[in-house]
């Protein structure tokens, strides 16, 4: 199956290659974006029916870049199986669907990680009442985990290490696993730490449920191209450098204007004061300037979506800015 | 014989006639069955009312237990006092009502949407009631319908042009459910009719269709529709994606319907041919006037079975990333605001899909009555 996938990946990639994608994007008018059917945070439709959350404002800071506006997106929902052939076919510009960075489909399925704009890892969530503050105390403990993932081996992996025993309960989809571990019919739940997080939020009292400090896998989660198009792969990878590059100075939303006027000449180079650093992009050279002011740098988003004061409540921690203790990192803007 | 002056009826004894007589016979007849009685009127007892309790009496709607207005999922009394005895909060399915019957379709073209599904009744009048006036124009409108639908719910001929991926909720599960049911239908007669032929290349080619599309899961055709189709079709058509949907939903409906019809064909007795031959009828006259109404009147119930499968089956449309009604609940749960509310979600789903698929079962029953389904041929 995945042979076929990147036989129809390369199929799609030769028809495609050879158009300029942002030159389609602008004769367009709008950007065409791959998201997921919801999942708490990272995307979901509100009330008004606008989507919102944190992997959505990749593509919008994507379209402020572009059009110096960032609600010229029109998103495509796609799930964890349609999501590889919509990229591939065409149908979509980019993907930010927290995906994971992996050999395999960086490099055979024939696409392009521009970054990182999430760091997750398997975590564990228990329930305080069992007075444990590390994974490798869980001796013994029913684990509720999904069957047939990468979480799975996982699991087994870090108890054969740890030299320690667990019973498994085998699950389905992610409710019925909030369900089961509410019910007490596991003492723990293991995945992603992002859903960890959402699954607690859920509880009718968060405060009895924590997250386990143990991260055991390396989930990058990041924004995708088609392999071929150096040019629009460019311009994903700076929109999303530009956030947390923004975050590295401190210019947010509120101080962007001002900004203008810094004595800082990485401030003035990145607001396209000086340098003709957008023009390289061929984009406008105030195109982080429109991205900082319609969608905010990268801490802004994250607060505004997943941060410490959503229901999600997820801390920074890997996801801080390398300054700060964080793995966040961006090349320099000149 | 003294008593001959003086006979009455006696009625029957209490314990054979009426509710008493009824409940013996049914539900009490032996010991198994009243223990089984039993059992099923306790599990409703203890059901029914807690349902009705969480759905409707201790259930919030557009307030909660204080009174104030739900905006999001902490207002829900359940949430807001975990502590009380509270149910549903209904104010997700309230609040995102417009989502859950259109998807994303702007709002100030809904109308188009609404004067569809007017047209929609319009259409299905003739179908449905036989009597009624002008039929034969009401027919030729529903024929056209398909096409009207079309321009008015994607755009075009001065109508503003919404793109697929806007729509979404009931209105996609209609569309695809409609639309999947009414072109595969005259596609299955013609698949039915081309398997019993005798000329060998039709019969091959429609037998061949048939048990390749029914050989695989509706899955496997969506998969195919959305990811394999368009590497076949030639660079710049972009097919849409709800087409693509469209279309492996109808060609997986069509070889069902063909089956179900091909049922009904072979039930016609060998009789009903060779006098429909021997009047010099031609090959479709005898199909359309004697063999084809007698054979899709003893198919109805298979017919609706099947178009009531179909729609249900509409909701795998969202492992391909399609929000139909089942997708847009799940979009709204994965939304902070409202996340955790599934229950009252799937419960306004499921009885979404059970009023359609109840009408359709109930409307199969009406015309198996009106038609007498379970005729004896000879006799007709």
């Amino acid at each position: 199956m995945k042979k076929l996938l990147s036989i129809f990946a390369v199929v799609a990639f030769a028809f495609t290659a050879n158009a300029g994608t942002l030159d389609d994007v602008k004769n367009r008018g709008f950007l065409k974006c791959g998201v997921t059917t919801g999942l708490i945070g990272f995307a979901a439709p509100d009330d008004a029916g606008n989507w919102a959350g944190f992997d959505v404002d990749v593509c919008r800071a994507v379209a402020a870049a572009i059009f110096g506006d960032s609600s010229k997106v029109e998103f495509t929902t796609t799930t964890g199986k349609s999501r590889f052939p919509t990229l591939a076919s065409g149908e979509i510009d980019m993907l930010a669907r927290n995906t994971t960075w992996t050999l395999s489909r960086d490099v055979n399925l024939g696409f392009e990680f521009v970054g990182v704009n999430y760091y997750d890892g398997q975590g564990f969530m228990i329930p305080s009442a069992l007075g444990v503050d590390d994974a490798t105390g869980l001796d013994g403990a029913t684990v509720c985990i999904q069957t047939g993932t990468t979480t799975e081996l996982n699991l087994a992996d870090f108890f054969r290490a740890n030299n320690i025993s667990y019973e498994a309960l085998p699950i389905e989809t992610n409710d019925e696993a909030r369900e089961n571990l509410f019910a007490g019919r596991c003492d723990v739940y293991t995945t992603d730490a992002s859903g960890l997080s959402a699954t607690r939020a859920q509880a009718d009292n968060p405060n009895k449920w924590v997250v386990l400090p143990n991260i055991i896998s390396k989930e990058p989660l990041g924004p995708l191209v088609r392999h071929g198009d150096h040019q629009w792969g460019d311009v994903v990878r700076w929109s999303l450098n530009t956030m947390i590059i923004a975050e590295e100075l401190g210019v947010s939303s509120s101080n962007v204007d001002d900004s203008k006027g810094s004595n800082i000449p990485e401030v003035l180079r990145l607001l396209g004061v000086e340098g003709g650093y957008g023009e390289m992009l061929e984009l406008s050279n105030d195109f982080a300037y429109n991205i900082i002011k319609q969608v905010g740098n990268y801490s802004e988003s994250f607060d505004r979506n997943i941060g410490p004061d959503t229901p999600l409540g997820i801390g920074r921690n890997l996801n801080a800015l390398w300054t700060d203790g964080g793995i966040l990192y961006a090349p320099p803007f000149r | 014989m003294e008593n001959n002056s003086n006979f009455e009826t006696r009625k029957p004894p209490v314990a054979t006639t009426g509710i008493i007589g009824w409940s013996r016979q049914h539900l009490f007849s032996n010991w198994v069955n009243s223990f089984i009685t039993l059992l099923v009127i306790y599990f409703l007892y203890q059901l029914i009312p807690w349902f009705l309790d969480w759905s409707v009496f201790s259930a919030d709607f557009w307030t909660n237990y204080k009174g104030e207005l739900i905006v999001d999922r902490t207002f829900c009394s359940r949430v807001a006092d975990p502590e009380g005895d509270h149910g549903a909060c209904w104010a997700i399915i309230i609040v995102r009502f417009y989502q859950f019957m259109y998807g994303f379709y702007p709002s100030e073209q809904v109308w188009r949407v609404n004067l569809t599904y007017f047209l929609l009744v319009v259409a299905l009048l003739p179908l449905l009631i036989e009597k009624i006036p002008g039929r034969k124009h009401l027919i030729k409108f529903t024929i056209a319908f398909p096409i009207i639908a079309f321009i008015l719910l994607y755009g075009g001929f001065g109508f503003q042009v919404i793109p697929t991926n806007k729509w979404g909720g009931l209105l996609v599960t209609l569309v695809l459910g409609v639309f999947g049911i009414a072109i595969a239908f005259p596609l299955g007669i013609l698949l039915a009719l081309g398997r019993r032929s005798q000329l060998p290349v039709i019969s091959m080619f429609c037998t061949l269709f048939i048990e390749f599309i029914r050989g695989v899961p509706l899955i496997t055709l969506l998969f195919f529709g959305m990811v394999m189709l368009p590497l076949f079709l030639p660079e710049g058509l972009n097919l849409d994606g709800l087409v693509r949907v469209l279309v492996a939903v109808t060609l997986f409906q069509a070889a069902y319907m063909a089956e179900v019809i091909r049922g009904g064909l072979q039930a016609i007795p060998r009789g009903q041919y060779e006098a429909a031959q021997s009047v010099g009828l031609s090959y479709w006259q005898m199909n359309r006037k004697i063999i084809l109404p007698q054979a899709i009147r003893i198919s109805i119930p298979s017919i609706v079975n099947t178009s009531i499968g179909l729609f249900k089956d509409t909701t795998l449309v969202i492992i391909i990333g399609l929000l139909d009604l089942l997708g847009i609940g799940r979009g709204a749960l994965a939304d902070a605001t409202w996340m955790g509310l599934s229950n009252e979600v799937y419960v306004f789903v499921a009885l979404v899909f059970f009023i359609f698929t109840f009408s359709m079962s109930r409307y199969s029953l009406y015309l198996e009555k009106k038609l007498k389904t379970g005729i004896n041929m000879g006799a007709d």
